[in-house]
């Protein structure tokens, strides 16, 4: 069996007491969009900052594409191919939307001690920036200043940054929040056109999303994995339904 | 890029008016205004310093006047040792900066806030109790310096005229290389950290690094200004790094307008002008500036750069 891209293996991490991941094992295969959901005080945040290098686990390890990863700096997974969003919208809010992007190109492209050459007439940099843009469907917006963006938007730029570092894998940390409905759809469908290009883990509340992107589906309860596979099998698993989706049963579309 | 604006205008004007000085200064035969001038231009190119770690790296550093002492003290030490060559002193001044500012920096660095202020001010009255006790260069009164740097007929540090320039093309200089860093790759890294860091690490920016290497580059700068106004005075004491220079450096900035690229200089040019017009007025000059001051910071956000760009605006 082919080495799966992302490999999670026993990961623990406590918070005192609490065991906020608990003996977490799952696999990201190439080409996959995997979706982590669960309730809120799930573990869903905390396992993404293991994953980003923003939080050490205490035990257990990850790879990506076969090197062990654990305990890198969120840096250096980036420069191996690994990107993220955050749920809390975070860009340089004094930077225009082509800055952001071009930075995040450059981060990827040759050394950035260069202390005299203007870095915003770089024409591989700017392209860069310009197509990822185009990509999240922004490049009309790109040199407005992001604190003069809206909320979408930002939420948009967050994908282009992302994108900007040509990455192997996509960790989306909830990219629909706080969106409206149109929005919402348009976030959907430009993931269903980045599914194609890149693996990407999604950890995300809106349920008619999650079931209409997903090929694999990760349940996550107090820190466990109680299920994962395809949507129509957590759809049908009984534990799934009790733990979490059972209060509304709002598994199908928008009921 | 080629719109007028009133911040421009006053900019040029200041820059015409700076480079025209000692012409002035010759043909009213008012000696005095060359040598204040002198100190301002240094004192500028201090602050212009400050601003690059301050405004463009959002590292609030309360303790660069340790560079003046540094630079100061290269200069000092170095003509009482009978060096009197500006091409060794100026160097040994510049490295001795660098080396100062990777050790402090390294250590500061690892804190953030109000911590970084604390511990930068605090390693600086360090800088000010070391040379305090140096006994052999003066100790506490400070070290005369009988011989400016000299530089082979190139530049006669002696001569008034010849020195302002000396210190001008400096400042230009120095501002000219703060402008391009601020546009390279790396300067667009150091203002993305400003703005938000955890982002740059996630796109992968090691933070520390860029710090760094600025705190490194500011602290040369103004390791340079030390050496200038040790010239300018011919004299080096540990008062040049106590910490109340330090609080000027950064009211220049703050006035002036942190972070853009003339503010610092139009501080420095207006604080100490002011400084020297009340303290003629009055003994209590103190108690005017202060407040005025306050209130510059208080309603004009971004300093005077920030009040000149909304005076454009209408």
């Amino acid at each position: 069996m082919a080495e799966p891209l992302l490999r999670v293996d026993r990961l623990v991490r406590r918070f005192g007491g609490i065991i906020a991941t608990d003996n977490v094992s799952l696999d990201v295969a190439a080409g996959e969009l995997h979706a982590i959901i669960g309730p809120n005080g799930a573990g869903k945040t905390t396992l993404i900052s293991q994953l980003t290098g923003h939080l050490e686990p205490h035990s257990g390890s990850v790879s990506l594409a076969g090197r062990d990863i654990t305990y890198l700096p969120a840096y250096r997974r980036c420069a191996l191919g690994l990107a993220r969003s955050f749920q809390i919208t975070s860009l340089l809010l004094d930077f225009t939307a082509a800055d952001n992007v071009a930075l995040a190109a450059q981060a990827h492209a040759g050394t950035s001690f260069r202390f005299f050459a203007d870095a915003r007439k770089e024409k591989g940099l700017r392209d860069a920036a310009h197509a990822a843009l185009d990509r999240v469907g922004l490049a009309h917006r790109a040199d407005v200043l992001v604190s003069r963006l809206s909320h979408g938007e930002r939420r948009q730029i967050e994908l282009a940054v992302a994108l900007a570092s040509k990455p192997k894998l996509l960790l989306l940390d909830e990219p629909m929040a706080g969106l409206g409905v149109t929005e919402s759809q348009r976030m959907v469908q430009l993931l269903q056109e980045l599914r194609k290009e890149v693996s990407i883990v999604l950890v995300e509340h809106d349920m008619p999303a999650v079931f209409a992107l997903a090929d694999r589906i990760s349940v996550l309860v107090y820190g466990r994995v109680i299920a994962s596979g395809d949507p129509a099998a957590i759809r049908a698993n009984e534990d799934v339904k009790r733990a979490y989706l059972g209060e509304a049963h709002v598994v199908t579309h928008h009921g | 890029m080629k719109t007028f604006t009133v911040a421009k205008a006053v900019t040029a004007l200041m820059l015409a008016g700076l480079v025209l000085l000692p012409l002035y200064s010759q043909l009213s035969g008012n000696i005095f205004i060359l040598t204040l001038f002198t100190r301002i231009v240094i004192l500028a190119l201090a602050a212009a310093s400050l601003n690059l770690i301050m405004g463009f790296g959002g590292m609030m550093s309360f303790g660069h006047a340790a560079y003046l002492g540094i630079g100061g003290y290269a200069v000092g030490m170095l003509a009482q040792e009978g060096v009197g060559s500006g091409f060794i002193q100026f160097p040994v001044a510049l490295a001795a900066s660098a080396t100062y500012a990777v050790v402090i920096g390294a250590l500061s660095l690892r804190t953030r806030g109000v911590y970084f202020i604390m511990i930068t001010l605090a390693f600086a009255q360090m800088a000010y109790y070391v040379a305090s006790g140096l006994a052999r260069y003066g100790g506490d009164d400070g070290l005369t310096i009988y011989k400016r740097s000299d530089f082979s007929g190139l530049v006669n540090l002696s001569n008034r005229t010849q020195f302002y320039y000396l210190c001008l093309a400096c400042l230009f200089g120095v501002v000219f290389l703060i402008w391009r860093i601020a546009n390279s790759r790396f300067g667009l890294v150091l203002q993305g950290l400003r703005s938000n860091e955890q982002r740059m690490q996630a796109i992968g920016f090691p933070s520390k690094r860029y710090q760094l290497v600025c705190f490194v580059i500011s602290g040369m700068m103004c390791g340079l200004a030390g050496a200038l106004l040790a010239n300018n005075t011919d004299f080096v004491s540990p008062a040049a790094m106590y910490w109340t220079r330090s609080g000027d450096l950064m009211v220049m900035v703050i006035l002036g307008g942190m972070g853009t690229l003339f503010g610092p200089v139009i501080g420095a040019v207006v604080y100490l002008l002011l400084e020297e017009f009340l303290s003629q007025l009055t003994e209590y000059w103190a108690l005017i500036m202060g407040p005025m001051l306050l209130l510059i910071v208080l309603f004009g956000r971004g300093g005077i750069m920030g009040l000149l760009g909304r005076l454009n605006r209408g």
